[in-house]
């Protein structure tokens, strides 16, 4: 990685954000156990992990990219894609699933089409699942747009996701 | 700050409360909150500033009060009155109740087998105590504990008081607390760690999140009692980065210790140096164990090693760590006020003291409950727990996460502790406690979890990576209807091969709830594979007579 040779990292582009990213590199002394959590302001900031945010913060960091690119792809948290405009998180999690959170899923996948983990093609809904929400006292629980729903039913997930669906 | 001043803010802290008639504590745990108690918050807040009762009465995001079936709940101190199913429209109504009779209709009472039936020690502040206040924490007794130990205790009379409280690892394991700190105090090195093992990740379980949310004060304490004991400098709570409430509360905690001198240099006016961080976890199942966690704190992918070493000797960067679970952390004060013949009094002869569990799945009270070892399943399940709903049967409560088994109607009446569950082929685990009726299936149970392990794996060692996928594979072709009786013997051979040669206790863990399932509910295996039927009538099994006619 050539990048790393270089004393000072550019900053990919004047994104306001980038500062943001700076300041946690910054506060853990620009080591490379700052990894995760400099990852985590970046998804925070921009919505997910793409190649030039790992570049940057394998250089900065002096880690080897294939160690950002290793922990940035073991962690569950992390994305590499950007999500859709809304986003229906189904909690999998064990009192969820005995409460009926597979019909839920499954009729969210067969309105949208598109499996967990993906968004679908006009970039409106993704569809992700959780392991568990620590919600289990309202499962079957599902978060939309941030917004946890407990005792939800699977007519209930069908219609919130049509309603965006359409919008 | 010093010992002498402590008293002056807690009298402090009183007396401002004392100008207070009313204090309303409106629960901002993670089910209420989803409940909307925020917007319960809001117009509570609007109405208390319209009617000018700004002077009189106090309103807080308070603590969980337990009851998560029965939320948004809302409690009036010092009255304790408590609300249950609180609607944003029922504001009005509270307050002008205030001064006059309680609101019937929304009455939950506290006499209930729910409450009177548990015991509290962690969650001892029982959704009382503002969280985001260290000023009503100190009203509240703490960092007493802490000052005591700065200022009349050897590390080694902490480490023995401990020691005799026989307070064991709430993480699941169950291992001694004191023995740890012992190892981790005598270990020879530069710097030493202490960790804050938040990484809750059981699905099924919530009790580190709540007591981060509403204690973070109490874990800052115990933890630096704990530093105190070994003698370590820097310490890190793990938080998942999913409990986002957790972190902020802990770190505007963090602040606030530093700021009042119970964290940072010269704790309480004396030599103890000590500091906490948190970092964030970022959804690794795998990362609970310890040695994971650790690479992960070090910024790394959260792959376990092997052990020994034991982190106690060579744990973060080298140096000899501490590592215990958020309600270990949580009992340590308890503990140093009260004394250990207090605390002993409490549990069975081999389990000390209390377990917070989260009480879920097919059964009325579901939320978070926290009772004396000993106590029994069918107490927890029928008395605390209300029983099962809509008059199903009660077939198996799932102890221990993903590393645990399901147990049976026929061993309702075994006491819980560690040593008990762990004849019965499951485990303590973190806390989490699933009750199922007759509406679940086992085998698809079973295969849910396995699914969990072999997702959750961290590819390392063979026996779990590919052990996992391959049972997975086997417990599928089960609920298809697909297996035969050899697949249900490689299953069991596969299961005793892969959690005796994993390399961590998620590999050696994951074959528990095949095994545990096998033992109490073998017909159901045997239903699917002989009769090609699921007797619970989860599992989709397609006839060819169906499918041709």
């Amino acid at each position: 990685m050539r990048a790393s040779s270089v004393k000072t990292v550019a900053v990919p582009s004047d994104d306001k954000r980038w500062r943001l990213v700076n300041a946690t590199m910054r506060r853990h002394g620009s080591e490379p156990d700052a990894l995760i959590e400099t990852l985590h302001t970046v998804q925070e900031a921009f919505g997910y992990l793409d190649d030039t945010a790992l570049r940057y913060v394998a250089s900065n960091l002096k880690a080897p990219l294939s160690r950002v690119y290793g922990v940035a792809t073991f962690y569950n948290f992390f994305t590499l894609k950007p999500q859709g405009e809304h986003n229906c998180v189904v909690c999998l999690g064990t009192a969820c699933y005995i409460k009926g959170a597979p019909q839920i899923l499954e009729s969210v996948e067969n309105l949208a089409h598109i499996m967990p983990g993906e968004t679908t093609p006009d970039k409106k809904v993704s569809l992700l699942i959780a392991r568990c929400l620590g919600t289990c006292g309202l499962a079957p629980a599902a978060v939309f747009d941030g917004e946890v729903a407990g005792k939800l039913t699977a007519d209930d997930a069908v219609h919130k996701v049509q309603e965006w669906m359409k919008s | 700050m010093i010992a002498e001043e402590l008293p002056k803010i807690a009298a402090q802290e009183q007396e401002d409360q004392l100008q207070f008639k009313h204090h309303i504590f409106v629960c901002s745990g993670t089910a209420c909150v989803s409940a909307h108690s925020d917007q319960i918050q809001a117009a509570l807040e609007k109405d208390i500033e319209e009617r000018g009762l700004g002077h009189v009465c106090s309103i807080t995001g308070g603590g969980c009060r337990g009851l998560c079936a029965s939320g948004p709940m809302v409690s009036v101190e010092p009255q304790g009155i408590l609300y249950q199913g609180v609607k944003v429209e029922d504001s009005a109504e509270i307050l002008d109740s205030l001064n006059s009779q309680p609101v019937k209709r929304l009455e939950c009472s506290t006499e209930a087998p729910f409450f009177s039936r548990q015991k509290k020690i962690v969650l001892e502040y029982a959704g009382k105590l503002d969280p985001e206040r260290i000023e009503a924490y100190i009203a509240a007794g703490g960092y007493t504990a802490l000052l005591k130990v700065l200022t009349e205790m050897t590390p080694q009379q902490v480490i023995e008081q401990i020691t005799r409280s026989g307070l064991r690892g709430r993480g699941g394991a169950g291992y001694p607390t004191g023995l740890k700190w012992s190892t981790v105090a005598k270990a020879q090195g530069e710097h030493k760690y202490v960790i804050c093992n938040g990484d809750e990740g059981d699905p099924g379980a919530f009790m580190d999140r709540s007591v981060m949310e509403d204690y973070p004060f109490k874990i800052l304490e115990g933890m630096t009692i704990a530093a105190y004991a070994v003698g370590a400098d820097q310490g890190y709570v793990y938080v998942r980065a999913e409990y986002p409430l957790a972190v902020k509360r802990l770190k505007a905690a963090i602040r606030q210790a530093q700021k009042n001198n119970l964290l940072g240099n010269n704790i309480g006016g004396t030599t103890f140096n000590f500091q906490i961080d948190v970092r964030l976890g970022a959804g690794a199942f795998v990362c609970g164990e310890e040695t994971a966690l650790i690479a992960s704190i070090e910024g790394k992918r959260g792959t376990p090693r092997p052990r020994p070493p034991y982190p106690a000797e060579h744990g973060l960067w080298g140096c000899p760590t501490l590592i215990n679970n958020v309600e270990s952390y949580a009992n340590i004060t308890p503990i140093i006020r009260n004394g250990t013949d207090w605390y002993t009094a409490i549990g069975t002869e081999k389990s000390k003291g209390t377990k917070v569990f989260s009480l879920t799945g097919t059964i009325n009270n579901t939320g978070l409950i926290e009772v004396p070892m000993g106590i029994s399943l069918r107490e927890i399940i029928f008395d605390i727990g209300g029983g099962i709903p809509n008059g199903k049967h009660f077939k198996a409560v799932q102890t221990g996460g993903p590393s645990g088994g399901c147990i049976p109607e026929q061993y309702l009446d075994i006491s819980v502790d560690y040593d008990s569950l762990l004849h019965l082929g499951t485990y303590m685990g973190s806390g989490g406690m699933i009750v199922m009726d007759e509406t679940s299936c086992m085998v698809d149970v079973a295969r849910y979890f396995m699914e969990f392990c072999m997702s959750e794996s961290c590819g390392k060692c063979v026996p779990c990576r590919v052990g996992t996928a391959q049972m997975y594979d086997l417990l599928n072709k089960i609920t298809k209807g697909e297996a035969s009786l050899d697949d249900l013997a490689m299953l069991e051979e596969l299961a005793e091969m892969v959690k005796s040669t994993s390399l961590c206790g998620l590999g050696q863990g994951a074959p528990t709830p095949v095994q545990s399932t096998l033992r109490y509910f073998r017909d159901e295996y045997l239903a699917h594979i002989v009769d090609k039927v699921c007797p619970a009538g989860v599992c989709k099994i397609y006839h060819h007579a169906e499918v041709f006619s």
